[in-house]
């Protein structure tokens, strides 16, 4: 691992940030499709984290 | 809920059983080894699972049939805040992929099974290695009773009374565990979640469509928590660093259990790991909808003797009974595959920590693998002993100290991954400190996971197992300090490790 993409790890921070200060998240409107906001919020963050993730899991060189 | 057996149902179900029967068996020849008399291929499945073996497997273990059952029960009976297991399994996933390549790589280069084999390995301290297996095997027993727990809800759902079938499920189980090891949970994980995915799908898109869509289901579930009293669709401002603390320490917890590592440890490459630390989120995005059911459930103005009752009967009132059938096997066999690693997952911790290191230092490979093997029956048989004989809440408060215990032992597995500071003698203290501190607090309140701490006059209501890990690495800094100075005193003092 070089230095340069020890800086992409640092993208994995960010589910952290994002779902764990409530205060960002806990509110009803915008309402998407029905979900509340509080709901769709932390769906979201599922193919964000997953995305985030292959960003970081990229910079490894794969041995299989 | 309808109490007279569905023929229809009961057919699917049985039909769905008896196909994770034979495969449970036949999982024996699958990617066969020269011998399963060996602990590497009875209790990791030969270290040689790839990418997709491996997400169906930590999946199908991960998300177990208790949780499939309790998620939607917690978020019916408690609204948002039984929602916190959905920001837990998000933000497990850059956790594993930040550290549990490492820890496989030094299992993989030394030939450990276990958690407490790595600790050994790492601090050569026999009596650390006895409480981190210890901590293991007590975490993971109940938990053991709650897919049993799961499994019960699923068969009592068909109209079938007493115990006998969950006895003879159990029985199976423990069969072609023995004989097949690992093999057979990662074999049948494919079904279950394959059945899981489906059923799951099937609810979250037909149900809402049956009872007037989303928007209505979260009215119904809000009027009906604005006339309980209690609950709510939002976070009231005091549960907000509840549930935040629940999400973080559980997410820190959740691969610490012996059968969560197990699925890390028979992973064939760091980068299989890496790359399910990618693709596992899929689950978490189910378990999300998942939990709506549970909304779900006030939507359709069920009447329930029980929480846990929300899905099946969601299931029965508004799909076909050859369609709940198919759900209710899902979540039956949903139990199988964790049940099945837990126990094996305990087993390897009996067999390489206890059993080798007190018992029979000399034994073969082909014993270690038989060891376990007895093990894993005898765990079997203690869960369901204690599901048939001891009050359902006993397993609930157990499996609840379960994670705040299993927590405790992340500083001995993790931090020696990373630095080399840390001595034996600071991480025992630490380890006590938090196990002690853990189940006072959970003790003088009850039993429950929460505990408010007062900040001069302001009170924030904290995750005990957060609590008690603060305190478990703090003690351990505190006295790795004294340890260390002591040590360069007497040049050769308590801080070399053995």
């Amino acid at each position: 691992m070089n230095f340069e993409s020890r800086h992409w790890l640092w993208l994995l921070l960010l589910p952290f940030i994002g779902l764990l200060w409530v205060p960002f998240y806990n509110f009803h409107d915008p309402v998407l499709f029905g979900f509340p906001f509080f709901y769709w919020y932390q769906l979201a963050w599922v193919p964000v984290t997953a995305f985030l993730t292959w960003i970081a899991y990229r910079t490894y060189s794969h041995e299989d | 809920m309808k109490t007279d057996i569905d023929q229809t149902a009961l057919a699917v179900f049985l039909f769905f059983f008896a196909l994770v029967t034979v495969m449970g068996f036949v999982a024996a020849r699958w990617r066969r080894p020269a011998t399963l008399a060996h602990l590497d291929e009875w209790g990791l499945g030969g270290r040689q699972f790839g990418t997709w073996i491996t997400w169906f497997l930590v999946g199908g273990d991960f998300y177990t049939a208790y949780t499939v059952i309790a998620v939607p029960a917690l978020v019916y009976s408690v609204g948002a805040y039984g929602f916190f297991a959905l920001p837990y399994t998000i933000i497990v996933y850059p956790f594993v992929f930040a550290v549990m390549p490492r820890l496989w790589q030094v299992a993989k280069d030394s030939g450990y099974v276990t958690a407490a084999d790595v600790v050994h390995g790492r601090y050569g301290s026999r009596a650390l290695e006895l409480a981190v297996a210890i901590t293991g095997v007590i975490a993971v027993m109940p938990y053991i009773a709650l897919q049993l727990i799961g499994m019960a809800t699923a068969i009592r759902a068909l109209g079938i009374a007493g115990e006998l079938p969950l006895i003879a499920a159990f029985v199976v189980l423990a069969l072609y565990t023995y004989s097949s090891g690992l093999r057979a949970p990662a074999l049948i994980a494919f079904v279950k979640d394959a059945m899981i995915y489906i059923a799951v799908i099937a609810a979250i898109a037909l149900i809402p469509g049956k009872l007037g869509g989303y928007a209505a289901v979260f009215d119904a579930a809000d009027q009906a928590f604005k006339a309980k009293g209690t609950g709510g669709i939002l976070l009231a401002p005091n549960q907000y660093v509840a549930y935040a603390t629940l999400a973080f320490g559980s997410a820190l917890a959740a691969f610490m259990y012996p059968h969560t590592l197990t699925g890390i440890f028979a992973s064939r490459s760091a980068t299989t790991i890496r790359k399910n630390a990618v693709l596992l989120p899929a689950y978490t995005l189910m378990l999300g909808l998942l939990a709506l059911l549970g909304y779900m459930g006030h939507a359709a103005h069920l009447k329930l003797a029980s929480n846990n009752d929300v899905v099946p009967a969601l299931f029965q009132t508004l799909f076909p009974s050859w369609f709940a059938g198919f759900a209710f096997a899902a979540i039956a066999i949903g139990a199988l595959v964790p049940a099945a690693v837990m126990s094996i997952g305990a087993a390897n911790l009996f067999t390489r920590n206890f059993w080798k290191a007190y018992v029979n230092p000399a034994i073969t490979d082909a014993g270690e693998a038989k060891v376990a093997k007895i093990t894993s029956l005898v765990v079997k048989l203690g869960a369901l002993l204690v599901i048939l004989y001891l009050p359902t809440q006993f397993a609930l408060d157990l499996q609840l100290l379960g994670g705040m215990w299993i927590l405790q032992t992340l500083p001995a597995l993790i931090f020696g991954l990373y630095t080399r500071w840390f001595t034996a003698p600071a991480l025992l203290t630490g380890w006590v400190v938090g196990m002690g501190v853990g189940t006072f607090l959970a003790w003088i309140d009850g039993l429950k996971p929460l505990h408010a701490l007062t900040f001069g006059d302001s009170t924030v209501t904290v995750y005990v197992g957060l609590i008690a890990f603060a305190a478990n690495v703090a003690a351990a800094i505190v006295v790795n300090i004294v340890v260390v100075s002591l040590g360069r005193g007497k040049q050769d003092g308590l801080a070399t490790p053995r």
